[in-house]
């Protein structure tokens, strides 16, 4: 098997808008397979040789014919981000590596799979929500994404239709900015009502900003899901 | 190969010259974790060297607060490419530990766990000679839960994966064994200067 932690130069194939501040990036396909859930590790070089890595979650099931899909957000400052948004192009060589990461679910793995985004923290949910709907459709999935508006929210019609459409994958989303909802966060009666519809969850899958990980997880041991059935990835700093 | 378009914005010459290739500076404090935080008592709490199942020594939460304690302070790189300058730690080193307990370290590797059942491999001579200890200040409070309080391994010329939260206990080892993220892929060693990050670095 290929070497997943050897650099090697892939090419951008794609590139479109997700949000206003996030934007799909389709890559050549990696050598080896992923398991849903990992991410990639980018790197960039200037030509002085100075040089600024970044991990990105990847959206797309491992085999997608379409390629390796990255979804970049941009952050205020972003080094990094910055360049994924306003320089990059389709045909720019990036160099990459990876998969890496033990936050991953396969079919194998079974359920039921219990899954919480916060933010941009939904893409390893969403190539959780694809390799389920591929690989193991009878699997009991929810999903459980909190954005802050509508127009925020990260493949919004590619979810919602799921839900309406795949027996066995329930999504709720929670607008925590703007509607009926704003003001609400996640809270223990989300998470109880979750489970009730799910089942106990032999799987748990949490990933959003730092603060927002820690309360869901929490939430998660008080609601009788054994912790170690509990995976979590933050990202921000 | 240069990136297309890319300049970056490489940090003055003199933080330039404090971070590990690939690494980049940040204020904030990142939690890395890979499940939820462990809800760890200092009641009731124990440290224990063990050498395969047998324990060697240990002690309870004011037996280790009673040792000789150690300050700390410097630099931490997390594999995950974020590095904290001037961080302030306290503890009791593993030199102070061991002798303590009367005894010579019995083997060349230690698998640090945690209470989340988390583990790490060192190999022992990165932890003696006041290289390493069991920190239970940060910055002269209680280590927060979440940066793996109430009592952390802190191994700091290594990645900060190698500071295994919730320390509950060091085991010895004949071999050098893989721990949690080594048998996933990460370098056995994590030396952050030859930016030894994965298998292979």
């Amino acid at each position: 098997m290929a070497d997943p932690f050897r650099w090697r130069s892939t090419t951008i194939r794609a590139i479109t808008p997700a949000t206003a501040r996030v934007k799909s990036f389709r890559f050549d396909a990696l050598d080896g397979p992923h398991r849903a859930g990992q991410h990639v590790d980018v790197r960039l070089t200037a030509p002085d040789g100075y040089q600024a890595q970044r991990s990105y979650s990847i959206a797309s099931v491992p085999g997608d014919p379409a390629g390796l899909e990255l979804m970049i957000e941009r952050l205020a400052d972003g080094e990094v981000s910055g360049f994924f948004d306003e320089v990059a192009e389709i045909g720019d060589a990036i160099e990459m590596r990876g998969p890496v990461g033990a936050f991953a679910w396969e079919a194998a793995d079974g359920g039921p799979v219990l899954l919480v985004g916060g933010g941009s923290g939904v893409v390893p949910l969403l190539a959780m929500v694809r390799e389920r709907a591929l690989r193991a459709p009878d699997v009991p999935m929810l999903l459980i994404y909190s954005a802050r508006r509508a127009a925020e929210v990260i493949a919004r019609g590619e979810l919602s239709a799921r839900s309406r459409d795949e027996t066995g994958f329930d999504l709720t989303l929670l607008l925590t900015r703007e509607g009926p909802t704003a003001g609400r966060r996640i809270d223990r009666v989300m998470i109880d009502t979750a489970i009730e519809c799910l089942g106990m969850p032999r799987h748990s899958f949490v990933c959003g900003g730092n603060a927002f990980v820690g309360t869901v997880a929490d939430l998660l041991v008080d609601a009788g899901v054994r912790p170690s059935a509990i995976r979590t990835e933050r990202f921000g700093g | 190969m240069a990136t297309r378009g890319f300049t970056g914005r490489p940090p003055a010459a003199e933080i330039r010259e404090r971070l590990p290739p690939g690494q980049y500076l940040t204020d904030d404090f990142p939690v890395l974790q890979m499940g939820p935080t462990p809800r760890v008592s200092t009641e009731g709490w124990r440290f224990t060297l063990r050498q395969g199942a047998k324990p060697l020594a240990s002690w309870s939460w004011d037996e280790l607060q009673a040792l000789p304690r150690t300050r700390w302070g410097g630099d931490i790189h997390c594999v995950t490419k974020w590095s904290k300058f001037d961080t302030a730690w306290e503890g009791v080193t593993i030199d102070d530990l061991l002798a303590a307990a009367g005894l010579e370290a019995p083997t060349g590797f230690v698998l640090a766990e945690g209470h989340d059942d988390y583990t790490t491999n060192i190999p022992v001579p990165d932890l003696l000679g006041g290289k390493a200890m069991i920190a239970t200040l940060y910055e002269g409070q209680p280590i927060e839960p979440d940066h793996g309080g109430p009592a952390r391994l802190l191994v700091p010329h290594l990645y900060f994966w190698k500071s295994a939260k919730w320390v509950k206990s060091l085991r010895f080892t004949e071999r050098d064994e893989a721990g949690f993220w080594e048998l996933r892929g990460y370098h056995m060693y994590g030396d952050p200067w030859r930016e030894q990050r994965f298998t292979g670095d």
